[in-house]
């Protein structure tokens, strides 16, 4: 059973570092929260589902803790801005030609609204699949298809410096339910 | 023209290359003649691809040793033999001094509830709450089960079924997910036409996986918990024990079942 867990979660640690990473803004904070899920996970091994939804499973733990942290944090006063800390979050290899725009792409990303970064996360970076990222996110998935819309416009909005207003602009097509 | 329009939903499962072939080429097809879109599109791709590029060099860096699995684990089995070794000490002390010391053993008997015990006390304090409540027994309604199924499912990391006592006269109201000392765990409520209430609670157990049905009558309230597969499940009512029994035995037939 050991040597099962390890086998499934371990390969999974980049991944949940990432995520909390690109949630907290906050390298230190992020792993001190993936070590507490990994806890949680070692610790209610036996109540996964058996249908091979250990993933999702995992990953729903890490997104209740993340939201549970910055819920804290957003009532205490010591709040640290995220912008001031993103230098730290994720490092940009030098080699890349473009890093600017990195940062820029990862300024605009945490502006969205966390509900909206949050999907475009685990859709985007950790391929989750659209009904797992519903039930990761306890929401229909139709509310996470049009959370996927709203963050990719408005990330684009932000990076190609186009101003933020409240009804959009651009050419979007009918979403269907 | 009998294509099925484009939407955005389509443009975000082809920004994630998740469409079928056919529906990638309908798509395709779309963007040629939409440039707008097209561009739109290309700035999501792009988008999703430097996201991607910007986490990947974190699987390159060392994990803390904070992160240590394999370590974890082993300091979790051995808090877990720690606190099970105490436990047999402190009952063999409580064992030689109870004699003497009948108050000892009291206290012990008070310690937090376990087991099946534990689960009555937690369905007849729900009980106690929400079914006397006139304005919003449950927080879910049954007309909306799969919604109230979903949650329950996701709180619980388990697939959760609704026991049917129709046959007893009892219809499914709905039900919630409530907090306990052991974590999340659903109610269901059941009424007949006569306004009695039932709870029905479930929540995954800690170690014990089956245990037989017991009683733990209180008071008023009657009340039948058992485990299965490594679900609690307690069913309490203001009826008469002999009847709840026949529901409750009713309820872990239709679990075992189903399950």
């Amino acid at each position: 059973m050991t040597s099962d867990m390890v086998r499934l979660i371990k390969p999974l640690i980049p991944a949940l570092r990432g995520y909390a990473r690109a949630l907290l803004g906050d390298r230190a904070a992020a792993d001190d929260l993936v070590q507490d899920c990994l806890e949680r996970v070692i610790s209610h091994w036996h109540q996964r589902r058996a249908d091979g939804d250990t993933r999702a499973w995992i990953f729903a733990i890490l997104h209740n803790l993340a939201m549970t942290h910055l819920q804290r944090r957003a009532n205490s006063p010591l709040h640290i801005a995220v912008e001031d800390a993103q230098e730290s979050v994720l490092s940009v290899p030098p080699s890349q030609e473009d890093r600017l725009r990195y940062w820029d792409l990862l300024a605009a990303l945490s502006q969205l609204p966390e509900e909206q970064r949050a999907v475009l996360l685990l859709v985007s970076v950790e391929d989750l699949s659209y009904a797992e990222t519903a039930k990761i996110l306890g929401v229909p998935v139709g509310t996470v298809m049009s959370r996927l819309s709203r963050a990719r416009e408005r990330l684009l909005n932000i990076t190609s410096g186009q101003v933020q207003t409240g009804s959009t602009a651009s050419p979007n097509l009918r979403r269907v339910k | 023209m009998n294509e099925r329009p484009i939407t955005e939903d389509d443009i975000n499962g082809f920004v994630d290359r998740r469409l079928d072939a056919r529906r990638e080429a309908e798509v395709a097809a779309y963007l040629e003649s939409h440039r707008d879109v097209a561009q739109r599109v290309a700035g999501y791709r792009e988008q999703r691809d430097m996201l991607r590029d910007a986490f990947a060099p974190i699987a390159d860096e060392p994990a803390p040793a904070q992160l240590d699995l394999a370590r974890m684990i082993e300091a979790r089995n051995r808090r877990g033999f720690a606190s099970h070794w105490a436990m047999a000490a402190a009952a063999a002390v409580l064992l030689c001094v109870g004699g003497t010391s009948g108050w000892l053993m009291r206290s012990a008997t008070q310690a937090p509830l376990t087991g099946v015990a534990a689960l009555a006390q937690e369905a007849a304090d729900n009980y106690t709450v929400y079914a006397p409540d006139d304005v919003r027994p449950v927080e879910i309604r049954a007309a909306d089960r799969n919604e109230l199924l979903d949650w329950v499912s996701q709180r619980l990391g388990r697939q959760v079924a609704v026991p049917d006592l129709t046959g007893s006269g009892y219809r499914f109201m709905g039900g919630r997910v409530v907090a306990t000392a052991h974590g999340p765990a659903a109610i269901f409520m059941y009424g007949n036409d006569r306004g009695t209430r039932l709870v029905m609670l479930v929540r995954p157990m800690d170690t014990e996986q089956n245990l037989p049905m017991s009683p733990f009558p209180r008071g008023r309230l009657n009340d039948y918990s058992w485990a299965d597969k490594g679900l609690g499940y307690s069913f309490v009512g203001d009826i008469n024990p002999d009847q709840l029994r026949s529901m409750a035995e009713q309820v872990s037939q239709q679990i075992s079942s189903s399950t």
